[in-house]
């Protein structure tokens, strides 16, 4: 077992970025989206919203094709690395978080935008003031995009390869072992995941409740 | 006295409809003008385009003595409006109370002052720091208020701010608007369907009918005098 605190920190390490990378690309567009007026608004939200139930072993068929030595970003060389894991979670999270925040702000009542901008806020106050307005929403929204990384195994055990001390994650060593009838170590890696998922998600409610009656 | 918002030729059409043609409409500085008319004569219409918050196709708002070039953005920061709704934030009293100021940038001691004093002037102080959640209808638009006022604005728009209120709670506010405007001495726009709260309020009354405004007047002269059948059909129906 220890090895279990290096495949547990690569765990952390690989879902909490992609989760922030794809609030960095989700939050933006979520908001475009929901507040937006552009042709083809109502087609861009569908093909969100089916993004949000993408597959993760379709993302990893996609994203090791693209990363594949003789690929279209083979000379990259990011096939089996920590980085291809995030690039494919980021993949799968950041649909969820755009979604979710679509939603969020689609739920505000919609004259809170001309009340905002009849106090004075520019488009950035008025943005910052939703988002601040919409926080319980938004930290679901986050919570759910790391949910659906933290625990997805297909697209990493794909483009990751499970390669001891380098690529393996909780979710694949959980799968070699129990493919090896290790199931004490794979009882005891799926408490290590349960609990740190808990840990997680337990500072971001402490987070959202924080002033709520 | 000097025009502070003056229309003219103001044309809006929306879904290639026209909801609003104005030939000529002129406020006051230091008065309040109530914009009364039935539902869908285009009273929202003209709220939502004097605060800039729609566009029009045709014509000319000069707005402060006729600088048309100012930005909208600053035209927005020496407004403020009250729309029917209170539509508070998810904050407490005192920091709905301040946002416009926080908008505009100004420096917290001379935000915590203005929001203090109009706080206590509507009534509202001892709910500073209660979440704007917990307030009941008359209090949310007590803040509402309070939160225009702060701004210390040169034109004060008001969207039929009492219409979700009972009729006690309204009364009460009605009368406690009437005493700050006149001590403030605020230009005003008071939208309303309700002539009561016109008669009450407006020191200039205009009669907007389909989109159109079919009479300006003291409102003592229009009901004496109504411009035409349709003016005076529609005071007739109210009163």
């Amino acid at each position: 077992m220890t090895d279990l605190l290096p495949i547990t920190l690569l765990s952390l390490q690989v879902s909490i970025l992609a989760t922030l990378i794809s609030l960095l690309i989700g939050l933006p567009l979520g908001t475009m989206l929901a507040l937006g007026k552009f042709p083809g608004r109502s087609f861009l939200l569908s093909l969100i919203n089916t993004g949000m139930a993408l597959p993760p072993v379709v993302v990893g068929l996609f994203v090791a094709m693209s990363l594949w030595r003789s690929g279209p970003l083979g000379d990259l060389r990011l096939i089996y690395t920590p980085a291809a894991i995030i690039i494919a979670q980021t993949i799968i999270a950041a649909p969820v978080v755009t979604g979710l925040t679509a939603a969020a702000l689609q739920q505000l009542n919609p004259r809170l935008r001309l009340q905002l901008y009849g106090l004075g806020a520019s488009r950035v106050q008025m943005v910052l003031s939703l988002w601040r307005e919409a926080r319980l929403p938004l930290l679901a929204a986050l919570m759910a995009g790391f949910g659906s990384v933290i625990s997805e195994v297909g697209a990493s055990m794909m483009v990751g390869g499970n390669i001891k001390g380098q690529t393996r994650v909780l979710t694949t060593a959980i799968v070699l072992e129990t493919g090896k009838g290790e199931f004490e170590r794979a009882i005891a890696l799926s408490i290590f995941l349960l609990t740190i998922t808990f840990l997680v998600n337990w500072a971001l409610t402490v987070i959202q409740q924080r002033g709520r009656p | 006295m000097t025009a502070l918002i003056e229309v003219r030729d103001l044309l809006v059409r929306r879904e290639k409809q026209t909801v609003l043609e104005i030939a000529h409409l002129s406020v006051e500085a230091g008065e309040v003008l109530a914009v009364v008319g039935p539902n869908g004569a285009g009273k929202s219409t003209l709220f939502l385009t004097l605060a800039r918050l729609l566009k029009h196709e045709r014509g000319v708002i000069r707005f402060f003595n006729g600088h048309e070039s100012i930005s909208t953005l600053e035209y927005r920061r020496r407004i403020a409006l009250v729309l029917q709704e209170p539509l508070l934030l998810d904050a407490s009293v005192r920091e709905n109370a301040a946002i416009g100021l926080r908008f505009r940038g100004t420096p917290k001691a001379e935000a915590d002052r203005r929001v203090a004093h109009w706080l206590e002037r509507l009534g509202v102080a001892h709910l500073a720091e209660r979440s704007a959640r917990k307030l009941s209808g008359g209090e949310s638009q007590r803040v509402s208020l309070a939160r225009a006022f702060v701004l210390e604005p040169e034109l004060l728009l008001l969207d039929e701010p009492f219409t979700a209120l009972d009729s006690p709670t309204r009364a009460r506010l009605l009368e406690d608007l009437k005493a700050v405007l006149g001590e403030t001495g605020t230009t005003t726009i008071f939208i309303t369907h309700d002539l009561r709260e016109a008669e009450k309020l407006g020191t200039r009354m205009a009669v907007m009918l389909k989109g159109r405004v079919h009479q300006v007047g003291k409102p003592r002269e229009v009901f004496a005098h109504p411009a035409d059948s349709q003016v005076a059909e529609f005071l007739g129906m109210q009163m």
